[in-house]
């Protein structure tokens, strides 16, 4: 029998608007600002917005609400949850607080780059070679192994990142996660807004437009197009590892949780509108004053902000202002979503250990900063970086994605469940059309994106690097984090952890 | 820019930010019950 302890509160947002605020936070990252522009030119450009729409609402919406519906009625992290569903998949609770792990440490170094760069638009320190300046004289990058000589550019703002990070994530749910977003997201939108609105004004702006927005609708008829708008949507909403079970957890019983996720969801996609407008218009720019197509300039990722965007800051009127803005919109979108990340971890070790706040805080933190600083500020740190993030979103994040859909619709059987918990008090009602979309639609989906992944991975080694180095970082990372995940979930639960939901918010334990 | 890319730019800003406009509108206007007293985090 459970002897349940005198009810100690796990924190919460205090009102929906907050959770709203953080969900969104998580959800806007890195991605909607470097990697939508690109897909979206990629993938038919203003024929884009149909598989983009589809995705959004067949696979993103239908996803996130899943994951809330498993926090919201469980009242626990990820493990916790899944624990309460049946002890047999509280693996995969700890396999997305695995993947969290590895995407942490990593994120704290783009954010340490960003930050050093909004010094730099001052300065122009990238002179008239952005790419050189960025992998030599920046990262001093080293591909060709593991080093361990420091780099003391991207040391130091490292340092201040994880202190920022570990005070804010002390503070607790409302105090630090809620507030951070409820701050940082308008703060996000009024920078990136101003970026838009300067982009615009620059000259070549309309031939940029004019390349993303230009129909193909010929791209239509290309399965690799509908995947990659159903992998966009998937990456940028933050679903499937863990996020969104956490901040569900953190909710009232009695808060509209499908009336939110429908916000959350068109404000991520609303904002990477945004970013293709102000990122195209800035290329359009490039473009025009370089001599070339925008088609020639165009880039994502890395290559978008720390190459291409520095020579758009070097050549636009007002150029230092465009970097402030473009940079400080990287660290802050980075800096909710890091946030989130660890709270996934937080949270779970602090419902398995029944750690306090602050002990729980610093136990996960501190040493995920020592991990992050070591691998990450050092001249081989981008090699690095670069191999786990491209396997952890394929074979960590989608694949455990896949495997809670199929556990969570066929092996508890669930589902139908989840609707009428989420419908009791939503305002929009899910049975009929989110069921079957979630237990068979979605999980055909996300199957079918894996397996492009498999054989493009397969096919060709990532990014040319060594296949010791891939086997490490890249299929080592992804594989130990799910035998991680089993390891971890081996350990019994404390007698005073109830393993059933509590029926009031009052009886969560901490 | 033609008009082809100027009408898929206004769809795709109707779609996009008048669905965010309609889920902000749906949420506001429902009046479900809220939580009681916020509890205070450890």
């Amino acid at each position: 029998m459970t002897a349940t302890k005198a009810p100690i509160d796990r924190g919460r947002f205090s009102n929906k608007t907050v959770f709203i605020m953080a969900a969104i936070g998580s959800a806007v990252g890195l991605g909607n600002i470097w990697r939508f522009p690109y897909v979206a030119y990629e993938g038919g450009g203003g024929a884009f917005i149909l598989p983009y729409l589809v995705a959004l609402l067949v696979a993103g919406i239908p996803l996130l609400l899943l994951d809330y519906a498993v926090g919201h009625s469980q009242r626990g992290s990820a493990p916790l949850s899944f624990a309460r569903l049946s002890r047999k998949l509280e693996f995969i609770g700890w396999w997305q607080v695995a993947i969290c792990v590895v995407i942490a440490v990593y994120y704290a170094a783009i954010l340490a780059w960003s930050s050093q760069y909004i010094g730099f638009s001052f300065t122009q320190a990238w002179g008239s070679d952005p790419e050189a300046f960025f992998f030599e004289d920046f990262l001093h990058s080293d591909s060709s192994g593991v080093t361990l000589d420091f780099v003391p550019a991207v040391l130091i703002p490292m340092v201040i990142i994880w202190v920022l990070t570990i005070v804010v994530m002390a503070l607790g749910v409302q105090n630090g996660v809620g507030a951070t977003s409820v701050i940082f997201i308008p703060v996000l939108l009024i920078a990136f807004g101003a970026l838009v609105v300067q982009a615009l004004s620059l000259p070549g702006a309309s031939e940029g437009l004019q390349t993303l927005f230009a129909p193909n609708w010929a791209a239509l008829l290309d399965p690799a197009v509908w995947a990659s708008a159903f992998g966009q949507i998937f990456f940028s909403l933050s679903v499937g590892f863990g996020i969104m079970i956490t901040y569900a957890s953190y909710v009232g019983r009695k808060i509209d949780m499908t009336g939110s996720g429908f916000v959350v969801g068109f404000a991520n996609s609303g904002f990477e509108l945004l970013c293709g407008i102000g990122v195209f218009s800035a290329l359009g720019f490039l473009a025009q004053s370089s001599g070339a197509a925008v088609s020639e300039v165009v880039a994502d990722g890395i290559g978008l902000a720390f190459v291409a965007f520095p020579a758009i800051i070097s050549e636009a009127p007002l150029g230092a202002l465009l970097g402030v803005l473009f940079f400080t919109s990287l660290v802050l979108a980075g800096f909710t979503s890091l946030v989130s990340i660890l709270e996934v971890v937080i949270s779970a070790v602090r419902d398995k250990l029944e750690l306090s706040r602050i002990t729980g805080t610093l136990v996960v933190t501190v040493p995920l900063a020592l991990i992050s600083i070591l691998l990450f500020s050092t001249t081989s740190g981008l090699t690095v970086l670069d191999i786990s993030d491209y396997f952890i979103n394929r074979f960590g994040i989608l694949l455990v994605a896949m495997v809670s859909m199929l556990a969570l619709g066929w092996g508890v059987r669930r589902v139908p469940w989840f609707a009428e918990h989420m419908g009791r008090y939503g305002s929009i009602p899910l049975r009929g059309w989110w069921v079957p979309l979630v237990m068979v639609i979605t999980p055909l989906l996300v199957g079918f994106m894996l397996v492009l992944e498999v054989i493009a991975a397969v096919a060709e080694p990532y990014g040319g690097y060594s296949g010791w180095m891939l086997g490490v970082f890249g299929w080592g990372a992804a594989g130990a984090a799910l035998g991680a995940g089993i390891l971890l979930a081996i350990p019994k639960w404390k007698s005073t952890t109830p393993l059933e939901a509590p029926e009031h918010d009052e009886e969560v334990i901490r | 820019m033609t008009a082809g890319a100027i009408a898929m730019m206004v769809v795709a800003m109707v779609v996009l930010w008048g669905g965010l406009a309609a889920a902000i509108v749906n949420i506001v206007r429902f009046k479900g019950p809220e939580p009681g007293e916020s509890m205070r985090d450890l």
